[in-house]
């Protein structure tokens, strides 16, 4: 069975390798440069514009080893301060945590005392219930220039805006949670006249535990995919930032680094979480 | 630098050997300092400070042996605890600079990463702002509405706006109402008509219905540039063409992505747009009116009249940095200067074309056009009313207002004489200006005529 197990894990490696593979190359073919086929230049306009421009064509994407070269300098010193505009990715990368964490933080502190409540008394639950819906699909970009009027600090609007938007999941999950709490166990306490806080710490949290990390997983997510669009917007600093920084000098090199570095971070956040659900979900 | 007073070891003879009054050590820094434009014009607190404390030391101390005798006894602190005690050296110092200390010396100015900008952002990396004292943090912003919101929430004491903004600002238009103002144009010129490769033979604005053009922002010089030009060749820019507002670091993106025909927009765009073959430069703007402003530098008045001295420096160190980006030898150390990642982020040599006016045009041709970008701080009021009637026959003003009165409240026009004449440059005189437009001259006298003079206009 064990050998079955790592054989199948084993062969999804591989897999995975040869797609991988498969992308580079075709992306390699798609990228190599092209034999100068528009007319011939003048030399002296063709120094004064980009490879591409110089034989009458749009400058190309980069190739994977552009790319690589890339994200190798990047790596090899990613916490360098050239300025306030311009600092290492490691920097950026970790400006955008600290927003997220912090949003994402201040929202869990808020949403799941609100959604004990919420799922513990119907009453609460239906009078809530249309702003939640309201309030929930509502992109949490178009909080931004609200955020930004009202608050009058980018720093904090782009924290609040982290904050609304990974809100929503866990209070929906959280009153979802404490409200499905098996009937049973709510009745065995009550039979051994268990005092409700009691209740609500030894039987409900625990119950409805599983229920609420999986939304905070779901926030974390959406938090961090938000959090590069609103340093878009906002500036500054964080990988957000960084992006729209090189989108001015149209570096696709530099975009696809932190796509990819973005994506990594984004693993990470999931399985930590992941890790957490599974520590507090205990089998029946 | 002026030699240190209070050093014993310091001889400050009283005549120099040219005749003149001033010491042998001095000669060559006085000399070149009384040519205007020269570095040495340029105000230095610490430099001022040493000469008063030299020419008090001198009047105490009539023979230099005793100064030095007198300093080496009792030591620099007690000479100067002295003398400051007949006569308060600080004061004498103050008066010299005719400014105080700086109320703050920490700055955040914010900036678009365009080289209209230039003079605010290479004012950094060259000192313009450590030479008035000031630690200035120049932040980058992704786009005008951010740098409005951000500069009206005092997120920046300072910032880069177009030159149509302040207006907007203190009207009330597009914003919430708040006094602000403009002491310094940054660039006159500078910005083109950049169009899609594909539309290359379409060079007549009458074949450009339907076209879908990008401008940095409602209020922006861009806007009404563009909407002149298309209006004079008799296309209505609200329903023959689509204009809409896109920072301007996203216009190439769009454009290579097809989004848009083309713009009018801010550099480096136009010619990074040449530099990847996506685009080619239509016209330069400087071809619609020559000398046109563009971008500004912007204080809320607020911030002015609390820290008086802070906004002089300030003012002083851009208008010492605009003066230095006019000069055109000094325009490829400027492009050096502010091509890196922390400023522009743009290749080297696009800056250069831009900056030196030698530039390929996206069609083959290699352009030469000195004038292409200029910098000029002098804040004409004649261009705030010339902006506001364009706001005016557009729609964005609804309101009657005194056009005199408003410009010359938001244009500091009187501030930045004054300063200029401090700093040894010549202001020009603030009634001479003429403005033409595409060939259509404006009278500043009648700005309700002018508006009425438009077939196409929206009031």
């Amino acid at each position: 069975m064990a050998i079955l197990k790592n054989s199948l894990g084993l062969r999804a490696g591989l897999l995975s390798l040869l797609i991988l593979a498969a992308i580079l190359g075709l992306w390699q073919i798609a990228t190599m440069p092209t034999a100068a086929s528009g007319p011939a230049v003048d030399p002296e306009y063709a120094k004064l514009v980009g490879n591409a421009a110089a034989t009458g064509s749009k400058a190309a994407l980069p190739t994977p080893a552009d790319i690589g070269a890339t994200i190798w300098g990047h790596l090899s010193d990613p916490f360098y301060v050239r300025g306030s505009n311009d600092k290492g990715i490691g920097i950026q990368l970790a400006y955008s945590l600290g927003r997220v964490l912090l949003g994402f933080g201040l929202a869990a502190l808020a949403a799941v005392p609100l959604g004990f409540l919420i799922g513990m008394s119907p009453l609460v639950y239906r009078a809530l219930d249309p702003f939640i819906q309201i309030l929930k699909p509502v992109s949490p970009l178009a909080w931004m220039p609200l955020a930004l009027y009202t608050i009058k600090d980018s720093a904090i609007s782009s924290i609040f805006v982290i904050f609304i938007c990974s809100v929503w999941p866990m209070l929906i999950n959280t009153a979802f949670g404490v409200a499905t709490v098996r009937k049973e166990w709510l009745n065995v306490a009550r039979t051994l006249e268990v005092g409700p806080f009691r209740t609500a710490f030894k039987v409900i949290l625990p119950a409805a535990a599983p229920t609420i990390m999986t939304g905070m997983r779901i926030s974390i997510g959406i938090a961090w995919l938000v959090i590069v669009a609103a340093e878009m917007l906002v500036g500054g600093t964080g990988i957000g930032y960084f992006v729209w920084n090189e989108w001015n000098n149209l570096s696709i090199a530099n975009i696809v680094t932190a796509i990819l570095l973005i994506g990594l971070v984004g693993l990470a956040l999931d399985q930590g979480l992941a890790r957490i659900t599974r520590l507090v979900t205990y089998p029946e | 630098m002026f030699k240190d007073p209070f050093d014993p070891k310091t001889f400050l003879g009283r005549r120099c050997s040219c005749g003149g009054r001033h010491a042998e050590a001095d000669h060559a820094r006085l000399t070149a300092a009384a040519q205007p434009g020269s570095p040495e014009v340029r105000g230095e607190e610490a430099r001022w400070s040493r000469v008063v404390d030299a020419a008090v030391l001198r009047a105490v101390f009539p023979v230099d042996a005793q100064r030095r005798l007198f300093l080496k006894t009792v030591g620099r602190a007690t000479a100067m605890a002295a003398i400051s005690s007949v006569l308060p050296l600080g004061l004498a110092r103050e008066a010299f600079a005719q400014g105080g200390a700086p109320e703050k010396k920490a700055l955040k100015i914010g900036f678009i990463p365009i080289t209209c900008a230039t003079p605010i952002i290479m004012a950094h990396p060259m000192g313009f702002y450590s030479k008035q004292g000031l630690d200035v943090e120049v932040v980058k912003t992704a786009g005008w509405a951010v740098i409005r919101d951000k500069a009206l929430a005092r997120e920046y004491d300072a910032a880069h706006m177009l030159s149509p903004m302040p207006l907007a600002i203190s009207l009330g238009v597009g914003s919430t109402s708040v006094p602000w103002t403009m002491p310094a144009i940054e660039n006159i010129n500078g910005q083109a008509i950049t169009l899609a490769m594909k539309h290359k033979d379409k060079r007549n604005p009458k074949d450009w219905k339907g076209f879908r053009f990008a401008v940095p922002f409602d209020y922006s010089m861009h806007n009404y540039l563009l909407r002149y030009y298309v209006a004079e060749h008799g296309l209505d820019p609200d329903k023959d063409i689509s204009i809409r507002s896109v920072p301007p670091p996203e216009m190439v993106a769009n454009l290579r992505a097809d989004n848009i025909d083309g713009y009018l927009g801010p550099d480096p765009f136009n010619q990074r747009a040449v530099y990847d073959g996506i685009g080619f430069i239509h016209l330069l703007t400087k071809e619609l009116w020559d000398g046109h402003p563009c971008c500004a530098f912007t204080v809320s008045k607020e911030f002015a009249t609390q820290n008086p001295n802070t906004y002089r420096a300030l003012l002083k160190s851009i208008i010492d940095a605009t003066a230095y980006a006019h000069k055109p030898e000094n325009r490829k150390e400027i492009a050096k200067a502010i091509a890196p990642a922390n400023y522009l982020n743009q290749p080297e040599t696009v800056l250069e074309q831009i900056l030196t006016g030698t530039y390929a045009d996206g069609l083959g041709g290699v352009k030469k056009d000195p004038n292409r970008i200029d910098f000029d701080p002098f804040p004409w009021n004649q261009f705030a009313v010339w902006i506001m009637t364009q706001m005016k026959r557009w729609g964005q003003l609804k309101a009657d207002i005194d056009y005199a009165k408003v410009a010359s409240e938001v244009y500091l026009a009187t501030d930045t004489a004054a300063m200029m004449k401090e700093m040894g440059l010549t202001p020009p005189d603030p009634s001479k200006k003429t403005i033409m437009v595409m060939g259509k001259p404006f009278d500043v006298a009648k700005p309700d005529d002018y508006v009425a003079s438009f077939a196409i206009r929206r009031s």
